[in-house]
Formats: structure tokens, C-alpha cells, sequence
């Protein structure tokens, strides 16, 4: 036993639970690459694709933004409630998405409170909205739970400097806050990105999943399992594709990081 | 360009840190804030800075009151104790940074900021990142950063303090030198009484938000106006009422009237001078500081019994 022990058991674990369903899937894609390629290329889904992309550039885009201005509140503000706002920006992560779907359509629906888009013409449930919605809103702590702690370690000398040079705020914030937390940013965006891509239960909710429409990768991974009829080359294909997207990202993380940084 | 901080009152919470302080600080001058550590000194340096505000009174760099600007808009230089380097910048750039804020014009920074990396010795190291540099090479760098934007007055909070003792004296010579050159109104803060004396040419001695005294090395050192002035800078015991400086205590091997007993307890020698540490009957501790070739002619061992007689004493009343 001892360290190799503990070595040899870690390793296990992870080609159980992580590395053997995924070789699988890989495994299964390209006993039917014929097939796997023609559900990965059918126009459906391909509009499944873009819909996910488009749907993962909102959710980063506003949850950068807003993850940034939390972080700096959070570790930097004094105003009353940030106690509430760093416990409260963690619910994502402990709410269902299927929970959160569904007050979204309760929310937004026929009889909810915010009734009044649909009323007027501008769809948001079974819509692209919700699902950018709901997707924001699963991924709302990744990129603020990343930048908080590396905010808290550089401290504020770093910035005072800056000031006392003639630095406003504003110049403060982008050229020594920003490049000096930009690994936790960056981590954080991968983060959001990932699970917007993966997102399924929120989404399967919001969405209505109308084929070539409303309906997310995901939604179409699921759709080509449900009715494979014993043909599950679409489903493998589908999920590979989404797979890779996932690792590359990651890969892609890994190497850009310079030797040392944080993660 | 001279500084004069008036009436000034900070508080934070309940802690007061400064109570109703004024200080005026001469153009072209070298002026340490001395004090122990929750004196005020560094609060007191980050109001003049702009980087704290005062709850009370005002502050004018040349006869201007800026006690309402904010840090951007002093002008001041501006020196940390833990350097402030930015991390993800060259050296080049953290000396550069406040030229371009100011948008001069790109061959007035270069030339600019390779005068000031030769000033500091680090021009080899201008393409370095403060994390390839020692700790006495990033205060360096601080400091050309800081004198880059030619500031009204260069202030210096603790900038050795983080250094070990050669690296320490080395630099607070290469900042005597600095000031002699160029006569940058500079105030520093130290809790450190012997960096006061050697560097500055006036020391304002502070305690628990108060200024003590104010005055050059020399006259806080040779005439405090007070018990803790006397015992801050500079070791002092209380024999009686009376306050002795360790120097100011002859030693005897006889008795005299005046003399008191005590049993040498451990001579301890740096170089030039010697120190005895004594303790007397009632088992309190004292020490006498004396040169080599004196305590050598004493033939003194632990365990004597001498006498010691003050030459010269203060008391306060």
C-alpha cells in the first residue's frame, strides 16, 4: 500500500467514473462513423449546435460581466448586503435545474408575473430568452467563485499604487485588476462555458424542445437516445462532438496557462 | 515643496488613530515619522497621500489644500512597505506606468524611465518581472516608479521594513544620497529609531495618534521633552526619577556615595563597543555601554559586583 496504493486507487476511481463511460461513447461512435457523421451534419442538428453556441456566448458573456462586478463587490465593497450576496450566489449550485426551468415558466409563463413580454409579442418561454435565461442562471457563480479568492490574495496595494501614479478608477480597473486576475477569469469562463454547453434539465424545461428551433444540443442527444429505435449511431455522434468541445477547451486552458499560475 | 498637516483626526471605529495631530514639514527636507507600531505614522503618511481621509482637519502640499483630492490629483510619490510591485508588468513598465497614464509622449518615457532604471541600478534588469528580482531591487524599482512621475513630495511608508539589515542600510544610504541630489521634499516612516537618526534631518516622534516631538536627530536624542521620547529613541533607564542613557552610566569598582550596587550579569561585544548587562539587589535589570578598551582596562567578569554612577541625567517633571 502505501503512496502507490493510494495512487493506483485514485486512478481507478477516475477510469471508472470518468474515463471508461467516455471511451465508450468514443468506442460506439466509430463503429458507425457513417451514421454518427450523418446525424452530426442533418440541418436539425446543426441548428442544435448553433443554438447551444449562441446560447454559451450569452451566458459567458453577461456572467463574466456580472461575476467581475460581484467578485469586486464582494472583496472590495462596503456596502451592506455583500454577506448575503457571496452566500446567495451560490444557490445555482445547489438548486436543481429542473427546479429552475420551471420557475422560469412559471415566471415568464401565461398567468406569471412577467406575462406581459409574452402578452406583447415577445416570446420567452419555448423561446431562445428562457433558455439563455436559464442557462445564465445555472452558471451564474462559476467565474465570480474564481475571481473572488484571487482578488482577496492580490490585496489593494497593487491598486492604491496605481491611484497615487494617477491611475482614475476606471485605468486602475483595466490595466492592474484586470490583467491581475485574469487566470481566474479565464478558468471561470471555461467553467461557464462547459456547463452551458452541457446544460439539459433547465433548458429541457424552458426550451419546448421543438426540433430546428428551440432545441439545444443536449436536447438533441437526448431526442436521438429517446427515438434511436435500436440506432444509436445519431445519439453517439451527437455526444461525441460535444465531448471533444468540452475536452479541447480544457486542453486548450492547460496549455495557454503560464508555468505557475494559479489552478 | 512643503507639507503642513493641520489638526488632523482619524478614527477607525473605535480605535483613534490620530487625535487633532499637526506637523509642518519644510521643503526639501527629510522628515521621518517615528513610532512604534499603532502610532498613527502610516495612517497620518496615507492622508497626506490622499489614500485615507482625515475626519477632521487638512492637509496642503505648497500651500494648497488638497485635503479633498483624491490620490490621482497630488502629485505625491508614493512608496509601500511590500513594494506594491506590479506583478504582470516588466520593470520598464512598473517605472513607466505613471508617464503613461499622463500620455507623454513615448520618447520622452523612454528616456525618461532608462535615466531613472540607471539611477537605481536596474537598468540590466528592465525586461525582468518583479517576482526575477530580490526584495532591495524591488524597493528599488518602487522607488524610480514613484519619482517617475516627478511627484511634489516622496512619501515612504516603512520601504525597508520587509529588508534584512544589509540590504536595509544599504538602501537608507543610496536614499541620503538620492534626497542630497535632487532635494524631493520626503517624509518616511519608520518604526525603526536608528533609521530615523541616520536618515532624516528631522524626526517627528509619535505616539498612540500624537506627535511627542518634533525636532532634528540630535535635539529628540540629546533633549526629549518627555518619558517616552527619552525611552523610544534611544535606550534610557529610570533610576529613581531620573531617566540615564546606557552610555551615560560610569562604572566603578569602588564604592562612593553616589553609587549604586549591582552584579554583572553578561558583557556582551560588538566590535567597538561593549555592553554589561547588570542587576541589582532589588533584581532590576540595567545596562552600561561603554568602548572595548574601557571595559577591557575594568577586567570585568559575570558574577562581579561593581557600581554604577549616572554622569548625566534627565528628568521630567
Amino acid at each position: 500500500m502505501g503512496r502507490l496504493g493510494l495512487r493506483f486507487v485514485a486512478l481507478g476511481y477516475l477510469v471508472v467514473i470518468l474515463v471508461g463511460p467516455l471511451l465508450m461513447m468514443v468506442w460506439r461512435t466509430t463503429e458507425d462513423l457513417d451514421g454518427a457523421w450523418a446525424a452530426i451534419t442533418a440541418p436539425d442538428t446543426v441548428s442544435a449546435f448553433k443554438l447551444t453556441l449562441l446560447v454559451t456566448v450569452i451566458a459567458v458573456a453577461v456572467n463574466t460581466v456580472f461575476g467581475i462586478v460581484c467578485a469586486l463587490v464582494i472583496v472590495r465593497g462596503n456596502i451592506p448586503g455583500r454577506g448575503f450576496l457571496n452566500a446567495f450566489i451560490d444557490l445555482p449550485l445547489a438548486l436543481s435545474p429542473v427546479i429552475v426551468g420551471f420557475s422560469l415558466v412559471v415566471l415568464y409563463g401565461a398567468s406569471g408575473w412577467l406575462s406581459w413580454f409574452t402578452d406583447h409579442g415577445f416570446e420567452i418561454v419555448y423561446a431562445t430568452p428562457s433558455i439563455a435565461l436559464a442557462t445564465i442562471f445555472v452558471t451564474l457563480p462559476f467565474v465570480a467563485r474564481e475571481v473572488v479568492p484571487t482578488l482577496r490574495e492580490i490585496g489593494t496595494e497593487q491598486e492604491q499604487a496605481a491611484q497615487t501614479l494617477g491611475a482614475t478608477g476606471w485605468q486602475t480597473f483595466w490595466r492592474i485588476t484586470l490583467p491581475s486576475i485574469r487566470w481566474a477569469v479565464v478558468y471561470g469562463v471555461v467553467l461557464t462555458a462547459a456547463r452551458a454547453i452541457g446544460e439539459f434539465g433547465a433548458v429541457a424545461i424552458v426550451s419546448g424542445n421543438i426540433v430546428g428551433k428551440t432545441q439545444t444540443a443536449t436536447l438533441r442527444v437526448e431526442d436521438a437516445y429517446q427515438f434511436s429505435y435500436g440506432n444509436y449511431a445519431p445519439a453517439y455522434g451527437i455526444s461525441f462532438v460535444l465531448a471533444a468541445t468540452a475536452i479541447l477547451v480544457l486542453v486548450t486552458m492547460i496549455l495557454l496557462q503560464p508555468k505557475g499560475a494559479k489552478h | 515643496m512643503s507639507i503642513s498637516i493641520r489638526h488632523v483626526t482619524k478614527r477607525f471605529d473605535d480605535f483613534l488613530a490620530l487625535d487633532d495631530v499637526s506637523v509642518e514639514v519644510g521643503s526639501g527636507s527629510l522628515t521621518a515619522l517615528l513610532g512604534p507600531s499603532g502610532s498613527g505614522k502610516s495612517t497620518l503618511l496615507r492622508i497626506v497621500a490622499g489614500l485615507e481621509t482625515a475626519d477632521a482637519g487638512s492637509v496642503s502640499i505648497d500651500g494648497v489644500d488638497v485635503t479633498g483630492r483624491p490620490p490621482q490629483k497630488r502629485g505625491v510619490g508614493f512608496v509601500f512597505q511590500h513594494y506594491a510591485a506590479f506583478k504582470h508588468m516588466t520593470v520598464h513598465d512598473n517605472v513607466a506606468f505613471g508617464l503613461r497614464i499622463r500620455k507623454r509622449p513615448k520618447a520622452e518615457i523612454e528616456e525618461r524611465v532608462s535615466r531613472l532604471l540607471q539611477l537605481v541600478q536596474l537598468d540590466r534588469f528592465a525586461k525582468r518581472f518583479p517576482s526575477q528580482l530580490s526584495g532591495g531591487q524591488r524597493q528599488r524599482m518602487g522607488l524610480a516608479r514613484a519619482l517617475a512621475i516627478d511627484p511634489s513630495v516622496l512619501l515612504l511608508d516603512e520601504p525597508f521594513g520587509a529588508l534584512d539589515a544589509r540590504v536595509r542600510a544599504e538602501l537608507r544610504e543610496w536614499l541620503r544620497r538620492l534626497h542630497e541630489e535632487t532635494h524631493t521634499t520626503t517624509v518616511i516612516v519608520t518604526h525603526d529609531q536608528d533609521e530615523a537618526m541616520e536618515v532624516a534631518d528631522e524626526v517627528a516622534v509619535m505616539s498612540q495618534g500624537r506627535i511627542e516631538q518634533v525636532g532634528t536627530p540630535r535635539e529628540v536624542y540629546e533633549r526629549p521633552e518627555n518619558e517616552f521620547v527619552m525611552t523610544f529613541v534611544g535606550q534610557a533607564h529610570r533610576i529613581g526619577d531620573a531617566f540615564v542613557r546606557p552610555h551615560d552610566l560610569e562604572v566603578t569598582l569602588e564604592p562612593n556615595g553616589a553609587t549604586r550596587e549591582v552584579m554583572v550579569e553578561r558583557i556582551v561585544h560588538f566590535g567597538f563597543s561593549v555592553r554589561i548587562d547588570l542587576v541589582d539587589a532589588e533584581g532590576e535589570r540595567l545596562s552600561v555601554e561603554t568602548t572595548r578598551d574601557d571595559a577591557e582596562l575594568l577586567e570585568l567578569e559575570t558574577g562581579q559586583i561593581i557600581y554604577v554612577e549616572a554622569a548625566r541625567q534627565t528628568m521630567f517633571t
